[in-house]
């Protein structure tokens, strides 16, 4: 295939007017010694049939998609409503750059200034960015936000933040002095208060836990932030389950003051973890230490309202080295699609989405542990996942859950080797109770 | 008309009660104590109220206030505002892509592995690197972590060092990206060609360097032609040579970065590959280096086995670590490799070829119109400036504003820095002679303009929805959400 849009009369006639006699002579700049003398070792070229055909045939060696899934931990699968697909693949929205002109950019600006609004109202706080790339790199923008704000270099993170958010954490600040220091959690899989107490200090610029927890576990975000606040560090609340906030009270009115969060869930394809939604909202004091882009609303000539790119002078391209972060492209088409995805559940229908993801949790979560030999790993409140407890290591469990069609859970033991034969299931609105029952028998059959 | 139609906020058109979305009955025994003693929310204040069709007709009016590259010529420099192939769309939404887990086990997600390993091996053939990471999820952030694989690099040669090197000319990104890996930034003036200063870089690049950061070709498109003599300087002082692949566009197929000495770079896929940029994101900034620093590529990394399968192995100590979750902006690599799959090799080369034609002719047809400052021969892009007009009170923002009265997307002109009142124009290779003539047209008009009626251009743009909006008042009072009046 080629995507070229030139006759061979008018390359002739181009080449002529550029003052070259050949394609060769364009490249005359480039040292002759290092020149490519052959031609890519590539594959052939692929008719869009052809296309098609390979690209489906790689498709067709995942297995996974094709499995009853009850995988969450960071993405989750939920109902994706047709008109966010058909909506955001418009190529008015799918093929423009960064708003930089906002004349011909309003559509793009507008949608965003709807969804710093929507970011708000689920968060309860006063202001939020245009996304960062997603919820890992977000906490740890989160995390040298707080550094910036505070002059502190010590953050106390909770063990419960997904495990590879921690691990994204650490590779940022490794470089920047600022110390992260793990707090525990307890048998309710709730954060370990008195680990807290014993290390929080003046040195503290935050305390990051992440509600609902990797466990699914409800942290009690509103006791942590006044923990936090005693010793004026901030109290950072990581959502990577944002349909929580549908239900959850906005972790903003219970003393976060940064909220950083995965906002795959509102209309994102779980896609191998990929693109997804960083958001981040804030308390107004602090906007001037915000990462990322910020739409705001003004006037033009005629005093009509319209939306700009502002505050910029926090960014690379005006403060180069000492902005408040390098991140430049972000996630800006993924934005659209949570804005329609909101929009189009609205007030009412997230509210519903939340609860029965609750419920069918609840009841996954009863069945199961009424399962001879399994129990609840954990006595706190939960969301729309659950930790289990097995008889047996995961993966022979889950070996024979597979064998029946079913992928149960992600097993916790790489990631916690202390947690025994523990493994986490979520249940989401997608999942029906014959759907759950046949996780429960599978798994009754698996243990006997 | 549709330019005088007023799009009202979602939430000036939410009313009590309207949805859009029904949910099947709970089938599972509702239990109405669930969460009895956790905080949680009557409603979520403010959220809207809409129907389907306020839904679908809200934002299908919003998006035709947008311009984009579906609609015509984009040729904002240094962003390759190429054209995104459909069909690359519809393969990155396969269910067998789209609904796959990132937690699944690597057995489950077999292909996902072969399509990364694919594009892996196709970036290292095009760039000439030994390896590759794909996760980074955008071109900054490919930045940071290749900045932080020389970091780590050094380190295992025993001193990380303090400084890098960046020329005066480059992205804002490049400062930003060191400065997060602890590195203090030192500015290399370019020479009157536009290019690196070899004297200057001889004086800077001491011991104390661990990097030189550079764009190849520069933000003038200007090819680093003594790039040899500039790598060997870099390495003789004991210091790495990364290159910002930001405009790959120019070069692919025609001279691969591993040959030049390049030790670590990044490539745009949402520029070169024509992955769409969706209006800021997503995008992807793979990363590619030389043997040396394979050993620290963030986790995980995906590997072959002898059975023909793939492994993920996140068992690698000397790695710096994850970088972000899973495995970056998947559904971007997947556009990506199908762009090169439908392309081949000869395509491939053709890229930088017409792009390069494409922004040659412009160029030509443009010089005496507009001010040259750098009359080095460039590539894929070139950068003229306002200094011509001026002499008429006209600014390049006059000029861009102008530009999109006549149905255009306007250049780049908030950098090269070096360049006052800069025009960067990048047409890509995806171009007609037909829209290439008329923007070629239009910009001779609009200097003509600038000498008989500047005023025209003071006032532009005069046909679009909104006209030049307050930025000033935007910053100055902020408003940043919409909130409900009492």
């Amino acid at each position: 295939m080629s995507y070229l849009s030139l006759s061979d009369k008018d390359k002739a006639e181009m080449l002529a007017r550029a003052g070259a006699g050949s394609i060769d002579d364009l490249f005359g700049c480039i040292p002759e010694a290092i020149r490519l003398k052959r031609p890519l070792d590539l594959p052939p070229a692929q008719s869009e049939i052809e296309l098609v055909r390979s690209v489906e045939a790689i498709g067709r060696k995942n297995d996974g998609p094709a499995l009853l899934s009850f995988l969450g931990g960071g993405a989750y699968e939920h109902f994706i409503p047709t008109v966010v697909d058909y909506l955001t693949s418009r190529g008015e929205f799918l093929s423009p750059y960064t708003p930089y002109q906002p004349e011909v950019s309003q559509g793009t600006l507008q949608a965003v200034f709807e969804f710093q609004t929507l970011v708000c109202q689920l968060t309860g706080l006063d202001i939020a960015n245009d996304s960062l790339y997603d919820g890992s790199t977000g906490a740890a923008e989160a995390v040298l936000m707080a550094q910036r704000i505070t002059g502190r270099n010590k953050v106390l993170v909770a063990g419960s933040i997904h495990p590879q958010y921690r691990d994204v954490i650490r590779t940022y600040i490794r470089n920047l002095g600022i110390e992260a220091v793990e707090i525990g959690f307890g048998p309710d899989g709730r954060l370990d208060r008195d680990a807290l107490a014993g290390a929080l200090d003046d040195k503290t610029a935050a305390v990051v836990c992440q509600s609902p927890n990797f466990f699914g576990i409800i942290e009690d975000v509103r006791a942590l932030s006044e923990a936090a606040h005693a010793v004026k560090a901030l109290s950072v609340a990581v959502v990577a389950e944002a349909l929580s906030l549908g239900l959850l009270e906005a972790p903003g009115k219970l003393g976060a003051d940064i909220v950083s969060g995965e906002a795959q869930s509102l209309g994102l394809p779980v896609s191998f973890g990929g693109p997804y939604l960083g958001f981040m909202a804030c308390r107004k004091e602090f906007l001037r230490q915000m990462p990322g882009r910020i739409t705001g609303q003004t006037v033009d000539r005629d005093g009509r309202r319209g939306f700009v790119l502002t505050l910029s002078t926090r960014e690379q391209h005006i403060r180069r080295e000492r902005a408040t972060s390098n991140i430049c492209s972000n996630e800006a088409l993924c934005a659209l699609r949570a804005t329609v995805f909101m929009e189009t559940l609205g007030k009412q229908g997230l509210r519903e989405m939340a609860w029965q993801n609750a419920q069918k949790a609840a009841y996954a979560a009863d069945r199961l542990a009424a399962v001879k030999g399994v129990k609840r790993k954990f006595s706190g409140p939960v969301f729309n996942e659950f930790a289990i407890e097995l008889p047996r290591p995961w993966a022979a469990v889950d070996a024979g859950l597979r064998a029946r069609g079913i992928i149960g859970g992600y097993g916790l033991e790489a990631a916690y080797p202390g947690l025994g034969n523990a493994a986490l299931v979520c249940v989401t609105e997608l999942r029906t109770k014959d759907e759950i029952d046949r996780l429960v028998r599978a798994l009754q059959e698996v243990l006997s | 008309m549709i330019n005088e139609i007023r799009e009202p906020l979602v939430f000036e058109i939410s009313a009590a009660g309207k949805r859009a979305v029904e949910l099947p009955a709970l089938d599972v025994p509702e239990k109405r104590d669930l969460l009895a003693g956790v905080p949680v929310r009557r409603e979520i204040e403010g959220f809207p109220e809409v129907s389907e069709t306020e839904i679908t007709r809200h934002f299908t009016r919003l998006s035709q206030k947008n311009y984009c590259v579906d609609m015509g010529f984009y040729p904002l420099g240094s962003c390759t505002m190429k054209y995104n192939p459909k069909v690359n769309e519809r393969l990155c939404a396969l269910p067998a892509f789209a609904g796959s887990h990132p937690l699944a086990p690597a057995d489950l997600v077999q292909g996902n592995l072969e399509l990364i390993k694919t594009l892996e091996t196709c970036l290292c053939r095009i760039a000439g690197m030994d390896a590759f990471t794909l996760f980074p999820a955008a071109g900054a952030h490919g930045e940071l972590t290749g900045m932080m694989l020389v970091r780590a690099a050094l380190e295992a040669r025993g001193n990380a060092r303090k400084i890098v090197l960046i020329p005066d000319s480059a992205h804002g990104t490049n400062p930003s990206s060191a400065h997060i890996c602890g590195y203090t930034v030192r500015e290399i003036k370019s020479n009157e060609k536009g290019t690196i200063d070899l004297a200057s870089l001889e004086r800077e690049m001491t011991d104390e360097v661990a990097a030189l950061m550079l764009t190849n070709p520069n933000t003038l498109g200007v090819f680093e032609s003594d790039i040899c003599r500039i790598a060997e300087i870099v390495h003789s002082r004991g210091g790495l040579l990364y290159m910002d692949g930001a405009n790959m566009n120019a070069l692919t197929g025609i001279v691969r970065p591993g040959d030049m000495g390049v030790d670590v770079m990044h490539i745009n896929l949402h520029k070169t590959f024509s992955t769409p940029h969706g209006g800021g994101g997503p995008g992807a900034g793979p990363v590619g280096v030389k043997k040396e620093l394979e050993p620290f590529l963030p986790l995980p990394v995906v590997t072959g086995k002898k059975d023909g399968r793939y492994a993920l192995d996140g068992d690698r100590p000397r790695s710096i670590g994850r970088i972000r979750a899973y495995y970056g902006n998947f559904a971007v690599l997947v556009r990506a490799l199908c762009y090169i799959l439908s392309l081949g090799p000869k395509g491939v080369r053709e890229i930088a070829e017409y792009a390069v034609l494409n922004a040659n002719y412009i160029r030509k047809s443009l010089e005496g119109e507009y001010d040259l400052k750098y009359k080095t021969p460039s590539l894929h892009e070139c950068v003229f400036s306002d200094k011509l007009q001026k002499e008429y009170g006209v600014t390049n923002l006059d000029i861009a504003k102008r530009l999109i009265d006549f149905g255009l997307h306007p250049p780049t002109m908030s950098f090269p820095l070096i360049v006052h009142g800069a025009l960067m124009i990048e047409p890509t290779e995806t171009e007609s002679r037909r829209d290439i003539d008329i923007f070629i047209e239009a910009m001779k008009a609009i200097a003509r303009e600038a000498k008989e009626n500047p005023q025209v251009l003071h006032d532009a743009p005069h046909v679009t929805y909104v006209r030049r909006l307050d930025e000033v008042a935007a910053a100055k009072f902020p408003v940043l959400r919409w909130e409900k009046k009492d």
